[in-house]
């Protein structure tokens, strides 16, 4: 009797939407079913056309991918790969479309099903307008983002699973699938795991002492400068805006030379006559490593500082007045108050700083390109991952390797993303449109 | 009684200024840590010799002999690179700006199919830097012959700013009552209507600080360049700079100390003339965001 009832209000029941979705594996038709004919004649024009450009290359490009190419010297297997994967771009997106199509005249039959009219071919349009209208918004951006990120990030990951490396090159070689043997000489070759697990772990180490220094650091001086009673704030505080103002690479350079072992001021006025000993800051990694740090306080500290600042004047003086009416002392202020609506306020900048500092490679690379180097591995002393990355790419020239480097340091970024971002409120809030 | 209370004033007091010098000691410490080699770099490219052996932070007998040579030796190619970053970075920016307000827009006042995963998949892509994909970009500069040319480098920085940035815009937009741009429809204004006439106005603080981002990235990164160019003429001014120091680290190091005088003191300035506004434009977009 239910579905009675329910047959008995609808207006069309012989227009049958999975017809219409069925129709619609030839683009169009089921558009032309649901009696609209524009539409569904442009969609079908629409879909002709790709079909009868984008075949051959989408085929070829396939195959390309699969055999990576089969006379040497005159099939560079990179071409191969690079069509390849524009080849799967293709697809997905024509899939996408494909999916979109038959969806659109499945709602459409359900809705005439329903009682609908179809709009004439102007309100048609004006329709379609609207609701494509944020494509044509994004596909510019969408464009650009494909073609620098998204397909370079793919061709990396295709690369990890081949043998490109300085001794099997195109053009003069093919290169070859090889799955997962990359990864597995990563772990089971001795001196890729000793690269691997150092430079791993000064990875880690580096992006949590020098993060966290920083931000100590910020905030410990942030408070200072806003104590009621320093004069000159704007002075004080501009000065330490500094390091931040002045270009990056600038003073990494600077401070390559002042900690010269032989003849850098650090050296030679303050640590010898004081010690009357040199520190091989260039020459030993502990060494480097200390520099390093210190120098990426040096650089990162004023802009977590300015952000402190902002956040600290902005706290109501009537949180401090009804604190010293309740006797707290300066310990449980900066406990209660100070602390948790700074850290509140900057949480999510204070993140973006960890994960600017896990792949700083400016500072490794400028400051000693990653050494001092270690005997008998790729890595040198104080590079983290995405410089090692860099040297494999393009000293050493071991592709493959790099690449698999690559994917694990973008699992690991992306694991880190994802337990992130679900905490954001960027998200939560997201529900209430 | 009275005496007592006096003597603990007075110790207060005393407290009172021990605690002040304290700051003021930290204060001038953190001085001298900060100023220290940015005016040590300053006299060095003072000096009239070429080495950083033997090289002073105070020379006895000073020259611009190098900013000179920066300038007017035929061999210096440092007004050209100053060029290129200016075109690099002006590009770049507008760009990168105008495309990240359509993204934006898009994301954060329409409902379409796909955004929630769009969104996903944005946030994920901001956390990949583009140095990860060296090889590739590489490759693909190469495959369309943009290797070695500007136009290669502005797409590159253009794309990779989209992800980050559209998030900081969308935020922003976000703040905006969508009641403002809701009448407005209703009066009849069209869907770039709209765009250009309310929410652009109306977000101009954070398209300051996006567009000033993008104009200051470019101009301190040197990686990318140095994978994508190749010729000295196209080179950007970090990249030309670094070279000074990379062949032969000591021998130049007063030269690149001129050259990157001149930079740092423009930007430096830039910066702190505008740092007031970068902050609280980043802190509104990525708390709100």
């Amino acid at each position: 009797m239910a579905t009675n009832e329910k047959q008995k209000t609808l207006v069309n029941p012989q227009h049958q939407p999975t017809v219409a979705a069925l129709l619609s594996i030839i683009p169009g038709l089921g558009q032309l079913y649901n009696k609209r004919f524009v539409k569904g004649a442009s969609l079908f024009i629409l879909f002709a056309a790709f079909a009868i450009v984008m075949f051959n290359f989408i085929s070829s490009g396939l195959v390309g991918l699969v055999t990576l190419g089969e006379i040497p010297r005159e099939h560079d297997s990179r071409v191969f790969l690079s069509e390849g994967i524009l080849s799967l771009i293709f697809l997905a997106f024509f899939l996408t479309i494909y999916y979109l199509n038959i969806m659109d005249a499945y709602k459409d039959a359900k809705r005439i099903q329903l009682g609908w009219t179809v709009p004439n071919i102007r309100e048609g349009f004006k329709n379609a307008w609207d609701t494509s209208f944020p494509y044509i918004l994004i596909s510019p951006g969408l464009f650009l983002l494909i073609f620098v990120v998204v397909f370079p990030l793919l061709f990396m990951v295709f690369l990890a699973f081949t043998n490109y490396s300085l001794y099997n090159a195109p053009p003069r070689h093919l290169l070859s699938w090889v799955g997962f043997e990359n990864f597995i000489r990563l772990f089971s070759i001795q001196e890729w795991r000793t690269a691997f697990v150092n430079v791993l772990s000064w990875t880690l180490i580096w992006t949590f002492v020098a993060t966290s220094l920083q931000i100590a650091l910020a905030l410990f001086l942030a408070i200072i400068v806003n104590d009621k009673r320093i004069k000159f704030k704007k002075l004080i505080r501009t000065v330490f805006i500094l390091p931040w103002a002045v270009p990056a690479f600038v003073t990494i350079i600077i401070f390559s030379a002042l900690f010269n072992d032989n003849f850098g001021a650090i050296n030679l006025q303050i640590i010898e006559p004081l010690f009357n000993t040199r520190i091989p800051w260039l020459q030993n990694a502990f060494w480097t490593k200390v520099a390093l740090i210190m120098i990426q306080v040096w650089l990162g500290f004023p802009f977590v500082f300015a952000l402190f600042t902002g956040v600290l004047q902005s706290i109501s003086s009537d949180w401090y007045e009804a604190a010293d009416i309740d006797g707290a002392n300066r310990w449980q202020k900066f406990k209660n108050i100070t602390f948790p609506h700074v850290m509140f306020a900057t949480a999510p900048l204070l993140i973006m700083q960890y994960s600017f500092n896990f792949n700083n490679f400016n500072i490794i690379y400028l400051f000693n390109q990653g050494g001092p180097a270690v005997r008998g591995q790729t890595a040198g002393g104080t590079d983290i991952l995405i410089s090692w990355i860099y040297g494999l790419t393009f000293d050493n020239q071991q592709y493959n390797m790099a690449a698999a480097i690559s994917i694990i340091l973008g699992l690991m970024v992306a694991t880190f993303a994802f337990f992130q971002f679900r905490r954001t409120r960027s998200f939560k809030e997201e529900g209430n449109f | 009684m009275s005496t007592a209370v006096k003597k603990r004033r007075l110790s207060k007091r005393q407290k009172n200024i021990l605690e002040l010098t304290i700051l003021y000691t930290i204060i001038g410490i953190m001085f001298v840590i900060i100023l220290y080699p940015l005016l040590w770099a300053f006299g060095l490219s003072l000096n009239p010799g070429r080495g950083l052996y033997g090289a002073q932070m105070i020379p006895e007998n000073w020259s611009l002999v190098h900013y000179e040579w920066l300038f007017f030796d035929p061999r210096s190619n440092y007004l050209t690179w100053y060029k290129n970053s200016l075109i690099v970075a002006v590009a770049t920016s507008f760009f990168a700006t105008f495309i990240v307000c359509l993204v934006a827009y898009a994301f954060s006042r329409y409902r379409f199919k796909g955004r929630k995963n769009g969104l996903y998949a944005f946030l994920l892509l901001q956390m990949f830097p583009v140095l990860m994909a060296m090889v590739a970009l590489y490759i693909l500069l190469a495959t369309v012959n943009l290797l070695d040319s500007l136009i290669g480098l502005i797409i590159i920085y253009v794309g990779g700013a989209i992800p980050m940035n559209a998030f900081l815009v969308k935020g922003y937009f976000d703040t905006i009552p969508r009641e403002l741009d809701e009448s407005a429809r209703i009066d009849g204004a069209g869907h770039f209507r709209v765009f250009f006439t309310i929410m652009l106005p109306l977000a101009k603080p954070i398209l300051a600080v996006v567009a000033l981002f993008n104009f200051m990235a470019p101009f301190m990164d040197f990686i990318l360049p140095r994978i994508v160019l190749r010729s000295p003429e196209n080179f950007t001014l970090a990249l030309g700079l670094f070279n000074f120091v990379n062949d032969q680290f000591a021998n130049n190091f007063t030269r690149f100390a001129a050259g990157a005088i001149l930079i740092a003191v423009p930007i430096a300035l830039v910066f702190l003339f505008l740092q007031r506004y970068l902050i609280t434009g980043l802190t509104s977009g990525a708390t709100k965001g």
